[in-house]
């Protein structure tokens, strides 16, 4: 069922926190621009953010279809828009043939037919659902494509059409709402850029990220979550190689609650700091004494703020 | 988050409107789409001049921007300061480093125009500091137009030109011709022009040609492996449905990117600001090349080597750049690289050359846990020292033994032939220099 597009601002909030997603405000107004005005939403930032995950939480909140094109190296026209469907091309050949038909020109514009084309996921985001209203088009990690295919997403995001040499311009007659990420593994190209809105996804901090854990991890208990928090803020100050992101958080708090822990302490961060760091490196430098030290901040804090 | 979402940047911000502050609220809701109003007017004016503060500022504004802008606010329909601040953010800023420069304008903008306008001077050489778009004043003549007026007569630098000249066949191994060419300033403006001259033309000649790596993507070719049916079918079609010619395509093949980093302390002096023209020859040769420098701290070069002239590009480098010729510390410039930058150019499978001595201030603290990641994340790891044009030099020193365990290929940057060198090594990759390798690891140990 798809439900109408928020009016404000403040619809937006309602509508990602319905959705489970705790936002800050200037991401709500960032969105809404972009539903208002249907531009596409440019979404930049460290892994595990939740970049992707606001393309997911619209899908389910307004009720529409998720289109998701996964971008690689090497991505290309046939595997992201639209390719021609050769087997049955060939077979139309061998009948043409056999039914004696031979004019070249009605055979080119029977061959090149919508009915041979088959549909990639760009395509198929300029056509309406089946389930009514414009899809959801999330273009995921864009940086990892290469520039020809970023130029060629010029056209689609400006004026959300496609052109098939073959057949023509193909508009689509409710633009999709279209959401980019990209985890800037190198710089996108301005004139992207320049077609969006465009928002940089920080980390939160320790309150936002402490409603994120009530609600993506309702098991942990609340001094547990309260300490993670604590300790995963701590850790970003930290010079690591790669920042713990909020996927990682809410990993680790939900195995530490699979772990019956109550509360942390340094074995069990140090049994457990797989979930939160990934680089060998950086585990090496967390590990032991020094994550005895950041807990015990952690805890003298929390002790202040109760006693307070 | 509380509601009261302010960015950690901007202590002041949305803060208790004083006085002087334009309510933008107040503003808009006089901006009827009907309505031409005298203050309607005013509001689009003030977000095109708030725009063309930007622009000054260095953000990347054009015309576009300020419609889109007016048609954002008017979406808003903001009741609050901060939907007025996202709205504007959402448009005007491009990427994350832009979002402080942003933040500054507006809350001086907002608060009050004509202030703004007043401390535009001092404003200014802040927010600029990082892009400055206008060419630096050129105050003193330089050498080389005073040359070119001054005509054939010349004294004292007519012999360094016939000594330049000379020794241009040698070239000899600090790579420099003149006297005084221990200047303290670093202001490369000044090189004589014979000497520019015999080195740009050496370095325009050399290319580096990188072996060329697949990519992904196809290009038709008559003897390609793989049948293009897009292109077999189309002809097919258009021979009246004759697939008896199959169309082939094959692999793109394309360079891989480019990593450069130089190492610009004291030691490595004077070969700098020649290898500072090898950059830039190869900053202009292809895309896909991102330049560092480094001493004490590491500095992204490459916005400034995309001057065509080389002129202009080294004399950005030289004023964008402020550890010339101090201490090195190699450990700390690879961290900060790693730290900031390996993800971001380091992505696609990147070839790295490291310029450098090898000789560590700090004693190579740090160098070899540095050099170990740089190599794993990189294609191919080269090291380029000038120290070795002694035949007997030896990787003993803490900080190039450290190097040596992790880079995939050791090699002279001396002089002109070794660069030539370089260039022909870097086409093909030969048993020889694996054995070559296993020989200066050898020495190290």
């Amino acid at each position: 069922m798809t439900s109408a597009l928020p009016h404000t601002v403040d619809d937006v909030v309602t509508l990602l926190s319905d959705g489970d997603y705790v936002a800050d405000r200037s991401l709500a107004t960032a969105l809404f621009l972009a539903l208002e005005l249907k531009r596409p939403l440019f979404l930049e930032g460290e892994a595990g953010v939740g970049k992707t995950e606001i393309a997911k939480v619209l899908s389910k909140t307004l009720g529409r279809d998720l289109i998701r094109l996964q971008c690689y190296e090497g991505l290309d026209v046939s595997s992201a828009v639209y390719e021609w469907n050769y087997a049955r091309q060939m077979l139309e050949i061998k009948l043409a043939e056999a039914s004696g038909e031979t004019s070249r020109e009605s055979l080119e514009s029977h061959l090149f037919s919508e009915r041979f084309l088959i549909e990639r996921p760009i395509l198929r985001a300029l056509q309406p659902s089946a389930s009514g209203g414009a899809p959801i088009l999330l273009i995921d990690e864009l940086d990892r494509t290469d520039e020809p295919f970023e130029a060629f997403l010029l056209e689609v995001l400006s004026d959300f059409q496609v052109t098939v040499p073959e057949l023509g311009t193909i508009t689509a007659p409710e633009p999709p709402i279209v959401v980019l990420t990209s985890n800037r593994t190198r710089e996108i190209h301005d004139a992207i850029k320049r077609r969006c809105f465009y928002y940089w996804v920080d980390y939160p901090d320790a309150e936002r990220e402490l409603d994120i854990l009530k609600v993506k991890a309702p098991n942990a208990p609340v001094d547990l979550s309260k300490q993670i928090v604590g300790f995963v803020q701590k850790i970003r100050s930290l010079d690591l190689f790669k920042q713990p992101g909020v996927a990682e958080t809410i990993d680790w708090a939900q195995a530490l609650t699979q772990l019956n822990q109550l509360s942390l302490d340094p074995q069990t961060i140090n049994d457990t700091l797989g979930a939160l760091l990934k680089y060998q490196d950086d585990i090496a430098k967390i590990r032991g004494s020094e994550a005895a030290r950041i807990l015990d901040e952690v805890n003298t804090e929390l002790a202040k703020t109760a006693a307070a | 988050m509380s509601d009261d979402n302010t960015p950690s940047y901007a202590p002041n911000a949305y803060g208790a409107s004083d006085g002087a502050m334009v309510d933008p609220a107040a503003m808009l809701r006089s901006i009827g789409k009907t309505e031409t109003s005298a203050e309607g007017g005013r509001m689009a004016e003030n977000i095109m001049h708030f725009a063309r503060v930007l622009r000054q500022a260095g953000l990347p504004v054009g015309p576009g921007k300020v419609l889109q802008a007016l048609n954002a606010v008017e979406a808003v329909g903001l009741g609050s300061r901060k939907d007025f601040y996202w709205a504007l953010h959402a448009v005007f800023v491009n990427r994350r480093d832009q979002r402080e420069i942003f933040d500054q304008a507006f809350h001086f903008f907002w608060r009050n125009p004509n202030l703004l306008e007043k401390m535009m001077g001092m404003l200014l050489p802040t927010l600029t500091q990082e892009e400055d778009p206008a060419p630096p004043p050129k105050e003193e003549m330089s050498r080389r137009v005073a040359e070119a007026l001054a005509g054939e007569k010349q004294g004292e630098e007519e012999d360094q030109a016939g000594e330049a000249d000379e020794e241009a066949l040698e070239f000899d191994a600090t790579l420099t011709f003149s006297r005084e060419e221990i200047l303290s300033d670093k202001d490369f403006e000044k090189m004589s022009s014979a000497e520019l001259e015999q080195a740009r033309a050496a370095i325009r000649r050399l290319t580096l040609p990188l072996r060329q790596l697949p990519t992904r993507r196809f290009q038709p070719h008559p003897a390609g492996r793989r049948v293009d049916m897009r292109a077999t079918l189309r002809q097919a079609a258009r021979s009246g449905g004759d697939l008896s010619m199959l169309k082939r395509r094959k692999r793109r093949r394309r360079p891989p990117p480019l990593v450069l980093m130089c190492d610009i302390s004291g030691s490595m002096d004077r070969y700098a600001r020649m290898l500072l023209h090898f950059m830039h020859a190869l900053t202009n040769d292809r895309d896909r090349v991102h330049t560092f420098l480094f001493g004490t701290r590491l500095t992204n070069i490459t916005r400034y080597l995309r001057y065509k002239d080389p002129d202009a590009a080294i004399d950005m480098v030289s004023q964008g750049v402020d550890d010339w010729s101090g201490g090195t510390r190699i450990g700390a410039s690879l961290h900060d690289f790693n730290r900031d930058w390996s993800r971001r150019v380091l992505g696609q499978g990147a070839v790295c050359i490291l310029i450098t001595d090898g000789l560590d201030r700090e004693g190579a603290q740090g160098v070899a846990e540095e050099m170990e990641r740089l190599h794993k994340s990189c294609r191919r790891l080269i090291w380029l020292n000038p120290l070795l044009r002694y035949e007997a030099y030896e990787p003993k020193a803490a900080g190039a033994r450290a190097i040596i365990r992790h880079v995939d290929e050791f090699r002279a940057v001396h002089n002109l032939s070794s660069l030539h060198q370089l260039a022909a090594a870097l086409g093909q990759e030969s048993a020889a220099d694996k054995a070559q390798m296993a020989k200066w690891r050898r020495l190290a140990a």
